[in-house]
């Protein structure tokens, strides 16, 4: 089936337009307003969103392979953006990460086999006196140790997901069948 | 004399930790929103001039006289934007942050003063993507503040017309959209790559219409110098540097934390007296003082008054070298030895291995180079692999030049200042730290280029000469 806009994401693109005097401003917020539908920036989400702003879909796709935020592949129901640097690091980042990356079975970068989790080690968070932190969502995991970090999981794992779209095992299924 | 940090005066965190004045009405119980009506019974270039006054300095890392700035956009301009940078990415920094969760309206407040004084009818404040949270809180205060009349309604109030707009707008994930052009270009939905400067924007900024880009922190002040003036602010600081200063202290801290501090408190009683000093008893080892990518202090410069003008040019830190011997000429004779940055101040014990924190640093420079000019997207990205070599102990003989030399090839050959940004902590630790990166030298290995010696015109390979 053909990706498409809802309606109430075809005004909340209407309303984006409207704050800027140029519409190629808005590609930033489209694009993050893409993502909550669909998940990922496909291809054809790249396409939908130029559309959008009539801007070519070049540009767009020259936009999402610059932020790092914009996943052009299938994501867990939540992403971990885990800091490892210099703050996050001297308190032991790397430690929480790996532990992370251990107790879910993948490394950084990728989504853990039951759909839930995708793993991110960020650049600096700016949560520095926290050190080290998490960001999932909303919320902030801050001063963690791995032991905190597993716990931190579990409540992760209660939030409402990032996006409406399905977790990526479900559509590998989905694919085979 | 140990400092009482109950004492110190408060400007811009006051609100920190009372939940409610998220909310407008709450907000506005708590003094929020009253300097309003004394700004718009000023006229505009009045304000200016207040600010001018206060020795208000930019807090996103420059240092700039904020007055000064807001003097640059031309008299006859007819659009004029505000666009407040709430990009924090630098390493160590978390003030701007705390600042939008703790006190939305505050903020919100001081776009509103500073944007009649510009003669500004819609602002943007670019919010960095990663900070979910802070976007949700800071989206909540705008519309409140737009159903209160207070944005986007006609101001009864003001000498002349004046309505404001308000967009929030959500970066996607990039360290060098903080810098100003690569901003304007990120909120003009472009990719971030920062732009030859001049024009400055506050000639030609956002849309091609002159631009004021002011960081969060130096916003929040706005309403303060409003309330008690001008010279009450001047007052508070230095000489040539008004007001409080936020410190962000992490690392090896007893207890870490976000302060506002008085201008030029020493480091060496903020890192003792106000964050309980360093964790087991340890000796402090290095402390980068204004973000990752400024040269890190030593154990022997803790008693530099933690102010812009200080970290420049007090003659008790060492200036950074570009080999031994060779100080760091900035252009005009201006030598580097570091500078107050964005308020980051990491804090290091005597256990850290400094390689590996260099490492990282380099690692974070080289993911984030936007890539636009070769000497910062192939230079971050070699400082990366070969500093990762030293720290895993297997440096080749030649790499501590090596680094140096492609350092000092980066820095001032860039469109903006991020080739500096990594060119700096790297020549600084190179310089005060120089014996640990020659330790990490395995005596073995070959070295992987001749060591070339630098000369003014750049590098000098007698490899390459003998070839002709």
């Amino acid at each position: 089936m053909a990706l498409t806009f809802t309606d109430e994401a075809k005004r909340k693109i209407a309303t984006l337009r409207s704050r800027y005097p140029d519409p190629q401003a808005a590609c930033l917020p489209v694009l993050h307003l893409a993502q909550d539908e669909f998940g990922y920036i496909s291809d054809e989400a790249v396409g939908l969103v130029a559309d959008a702003i009539g801007v070519p879909h070049s540009h767009v796709w020259g936009v999402v392979t610059f932020y790092t935020m914009y996943h052009q592949h299938p994501t867990g129901k939540h992403t971990l953006m885990v800091c490892t640097n210099v703050s996050c690091m001297l308190r032991g980042g790397y430690e929480v990460l790996e532990a992370i990356e251990k107790k879910l079975g993948c490394k950084r970068g990728e989504n853990s086999a039951d759909g839930e989790f995708t793993i991110v080690e960020e650049e600096c968070l700016a949560a520095c006196a926290d050190a080290p932190a998490m960001i999932s969502g909303e919320r902030y995991f801050l001063r963690l140790t791995p032991e905190l970090a597993m716990r931190a999981l579990e409540d992760i794992k209660k939030m409402p997901p990032d996006h409406g779209h399905q977790p990526p095992s479900t559509i590998a299924k989905a694919r085979k069948s | 004399m140990p400092v009482e940090l109950s004492k110190m005066p408060k400007i811009v965190t006051r609100h920190f930790g009372a939940e409610e004045v998220k909310k407008i009405a709450e907000a506005r119980k708590q003094g929020g929103y009253t300097q309003l009506k004394k700004a718009f019974a000023m006229q505009p270039q009045a304000i200016v001039d207040e600010v001018k006054k206060s020795n208000l300095r930019g807090r996103g890392g420059a240092g700039f006289p904020t007055g000064m700035k807001w003097g640059f956009i031309p008299k006859d301009a007819k659009t004029v934007y505000l666009v407040i940078n709430a990009d924090e990415s630098e390493p160590g920094t978390c003030k701007d942050r705390e600042l939008i969760y703790w006190d939305p309206h505050l903020l919100i407040e001081g776009v509103i003063i500073s944007s009649y004084a510009l003669g500004c009818s819609h602002a943007y404040i670019y919010i960095r993507g990663e900070m979910i949270r802070e976007f949700a809180v800071l989206q909540r205060a705008v519309e409140e503040a737009y159903a209160s009349g207070l944005l986007g309604a006609e101001s009864p109030t003001a000498k002349g017309p004046f309505k404001l707009d308000l967009t929030v707008h959500r970066g996607a994930g990039a360290y060098i959209c903080g810098e100003e052009t690569s901003l304007l270009n990120s909120l003009e939905g472009k990719r971030g790559w920062p732009r030859l400067k001049p024009p400055f924007p506050a000639v030609k900024g956002l849309f091609g219409q002159p631009t004021i880009v002011n960081n969060v922190e130096t916003i929040c002040n706005i309403p303060a110098i409003i309330d008690k003036g001008a010279e009450w602010f001047a007052g508070l600081g230095t000489p040539r540097s008004g007001g409080t200063r936020i410190l962000c202290m992490s690392g090896h801290l007893n207890k870490p934390g976000v302060f506002e501090l008085p201008m030029g408190i020493p480091l060496r009683t903020v890192i003792n007296d106000i964050c309980g000093g360093v964790p087991g008893g340890k000796k402090v080892k290095a402390v980068i003082p204004g973000g990752s990518s400024m040269p890190p202090l030593d154990a022997s410069e803790l008693d530099i008054p933690m102010e812009f003008d200080a970290l420049m040019t007090d003659e008790r830190i060492k200036p950074v070298e570009v080999k031994p011997g060779v100080k760091f000429d900035m252009g005009g004779g201006k030598i580097l030895r570091t500078m107050a940055g964005s308020g980051g101040v990491i804090v290091m014990d005597e256990s850290t291995d400094l390689v590996a924190v260099t490492w990282r640093i380099m690692k974070f420079y080289a993911h984030e180079s936007c890539g636009q000019c070769t000497p910062c997207r192939e230079g971050t990205g070699w400082l990366a692999r070969i500093t990762e070599r030293m720290a895993r102990g297997e440096g080749r003989p030649g790499d501590v030049e090596l680094c140096g030399t492609i350092a000092h090839g980066i820095a001032g050959n860039t469109i903006c200042p991020l080739g500096e940004a990594a060119a700096w902590p790297m020549l600084g630790f190179l310089t005060k730290f120089r014996s640990e990166f020659e330790a990490k030298i395995k005596p073995g290995l070959v070295p992987e280029i001749p060591a070339h010696p630098i000369t003014a015109t750049g590098i000098r390979s007698p490899e390459l000469e003998r070839r002709g």
